[in-house]
């Protein structure tokens, strides 16, 4: 079995416990979710919007849905998992700020991540090329991009902070996708993308 | 109670096994009646393990029977999910212990019209109680105490196979590890009741039918019977399957016969599909389990709402449906996958591209044999069932 995943994969997973509840929305090929079920025994659900991603998480063996972060988790009852995990999806959804409530009104703790509109390639690339940006993180261009809800770093702790929502755990990760230990102010700058942990105040 | 058996029922239960259940404690139908002792005829595959973990009941639709992968007695064609179940198979019975039975009202050798009434000696016939698909589960239930299987590892089925998968799944949580439900829904749709309504009329139609007691008249409402088969085969095609196999080819001819022959290939592909049905099929089974799928509603047993029918259950599920199943579409699959997240249960769904419509389900898709034997695989490793699938 390969025991490798994507580094902020692994850094959600670190963030999951054991013998938990998670679902993954936005599962993709389900890497995060076999990872769960494998070595930490959670009871790992996934939601992906593409048919084709979910027919090969199935075929693995996973437990996942077709469906769509913006209306369908309103299907779930409250406190349904210990853990709703969106991994660089919330920047895609309509209404991330219905998105994240929900998040947390199904699960005990969201997980988070996304790109970093902020960093400092992006800034530079605005500045000085005038031109929307495009990055390993955000290859798309403006007219055929899904990312329709960008923020900083520092515009997500704000909306926490608006939303009443506790982070119990941020990591910001540099292009190298390791975790750097900076100020928030020059986090924000150079960190590519971050993980949040959030609980429900 | 083997005697006054037809011989489609002869030759099934000669090829099956069956048990005699319902002597002592009859079972209660859900219209009230206490039928017993009552006869259901059932397949097997494999063994069972000795920890009593690995059983797997397939639940067959509307007409078919117990013969899932062996061959079928009646038609001597074979088993009609041959593909599916067998030594190689995604269900291989050096695995699991695979029982499939025929559906209480059935004409295969479990009871139903076709049988005598206990009391009296005669034929049924449309004296016969209605039963439901919650009472086709309690006669597979009862077949399970019988055999000493405690739970089931899995429970398949498609069509009217899936409603007896839900209403397993609904009634016998605790019995029921994982479950597979494709191309349904829990609930049947007023088009499907109408369709089953003009098959039933034909048959009632049929002047040999009369009243139900054709046997007893020496008579058969064959073209009754074949017309209620070729309107429900429509619904099972989908409009591009029956433009490509047919288009508007011609049969035998190369011109209209300005008349009212099977002048185009689709028409005579239909009166062959009724005539051969009549062959293997009771007239007045049709009416009693069509009457079964249209009684079916899950959560009108649950103050209307259907998460309730699955609140706290411990089944893992996997639905599929097929993306040109106009029968029972996607959104029907997708409703129950709703009320499964809104009780938390766990839930797979694959929607599954194929143009083949409702019929797909027994046909050889890739793709939902890939989803099957993946599922399958995960519910093994979390059963803890052991040896490689």
């Amino acid at each position: 079995m390969n025991t490798a995943i994507r580094v902020d994969l692994q850094l959600i997973a670190d963030m999951v416990a054991p013998d938990t509840r998670a679902l993954d929305v936005g599962c993709g090929d389900g890497a995060l979710l076999a990872y769960l079920v494998n070595f930490k025994r959670v009871d790992a659900r996934g939601m992906e919007l593409s048919q084709a991603g979910v027919n090969a998480c199935v075929a693995n063996g996973l437990s996942v849905i077709q469906g769509d972060a913006d209306t369908d988790l309103r299907d779930y009852p409250d406190n349904a998992f210990d853990y709703v995990i969106l991994g660089q999806t919330l920047q895609a959804t309509r209404e991330p700020r219905v998105v994240l409530r929900q998040m947390l009104r199904v699960g005990r703790r969201a997980i988070v991540s996304f790109p970093n509109f902020a960093h400092w390639q992006i800034r530079l690339r605005m500045v000085f090329g005038g031109r929307m940006p495009q990055t390993t993180s955000l290859p798309y261009k403006w007219y055929d991009t899904p990312n329709i809800h960008l923020c900083s770093i520092d515009d997500f702790r704000a909306l926490c902070g608006e939303m009443g929502v506790s982070i119990e755990l941020a990591i910001v990760l540099n292009s190298k996708s390791r975790p750097i230990h900076m100020p928030p102010l020059l986090a924000n700058v150079f960190g590519e993308q971050a993980v949040f942990m959030l609980r429900r105040d | 109670m083997l005697q006054d058996l037809t011989d489609a029922e002869r030759k099934a239960l000669a090829q099956c096994r069956h048990a005699v259940l319902g002597s002592e404690r009859p079972l209660r139908l859900d219209c009230g009646v206490d039928l017993g002792p009552y006869r259901v005829a059932y397949q097997t595959y494999g063994t069972l393990n000795a920890e009593k973990s690995n059983a797997i009941l397939i639940c067959h639709a509307l007409t078919g029977d117990q013969f899932v992968a062996d061959r079928n007695p009646v038609t001597g064609k074979e088993g009609w999910w041959e593909n599916l179940v067998g030594p190689g198979k995604v269900l291989d019975p050096a695995r699991y212990f695979i029982i499939s039975t025929n559906v209480l009202g059935g004409c295969l050798g479990t009871t139903g019209p076709l049988a005598n009434d206990p009391k009296g000696g005669q034929p049924w016939n449309l004296r016969f109680p209605v039963v439901t698909i919650g009472d086709m589960v309690r006669a597979q239930a009862a077949l399970l105490d019988h055999l000493g299987v405690p739970d089931l590892f899995c429970i398949i089925g498609g069509s009217m196979g899936g409603m007896q998968v839900l209403e397993w799944a609904a009634s016998h949580p605790k019995r029921v590890f994982s479950a597979v439900p494709i191309a349904c829904a829990a609930r049947h749709s007023a088009q499907n009741i109408a369709f089953h309504e003009v098959g039933r009329q034909a048959i009632m139609a049929d002047p040999e039918w009369k009243g139900g007691d054709y046997r007893l008249h020496q008579t058969a409402p064959a073209r009754g019977l074949a017309v209620a088969r070729m309107t429900a085969h429509i619904t099972y095609l989908s409009e591009q399957a029956l433009q490509r196999k047919f288009g508007r080819a011609l049969q035998n001819r190369n011109a209209l016969g300005f008349g009212f022959d099977a002048d185009f290939q689709v028409e005579s592909y239909l009166r062959h599909q009724g005539s051969t049905f009549v062959d293997r099929f009771d007239a007045n089974s049709y009416l009693y389990i069509t009457r079964a799928m249209d009684y079916f509603d899950l959560a009108g047993g649950h103050g209307g709402v259907l998460a309730n029918a699955f609140r706290g259950s411990p089944t893992r599920f996997c639905l599929m449906s097929f993306t040109s199943d106009w029968l029972f579409p996607t959104r029907e699959s997708r409703e129950i996958v709703q009320a499964l997240n809104a009780a938390a249960a766990n839930v797979s769904f694959v929607e599954v591209a194929s143009d083949k419509g409702h019929d797909a389900f027994l046909l050889d898709e890739p793709e939902m044999f890939r989803t099957l034997s993946g599922f399958l695989k995960g519910a093994a490793a979390v059963r803890g069932l052991k040896g490689e699938p």
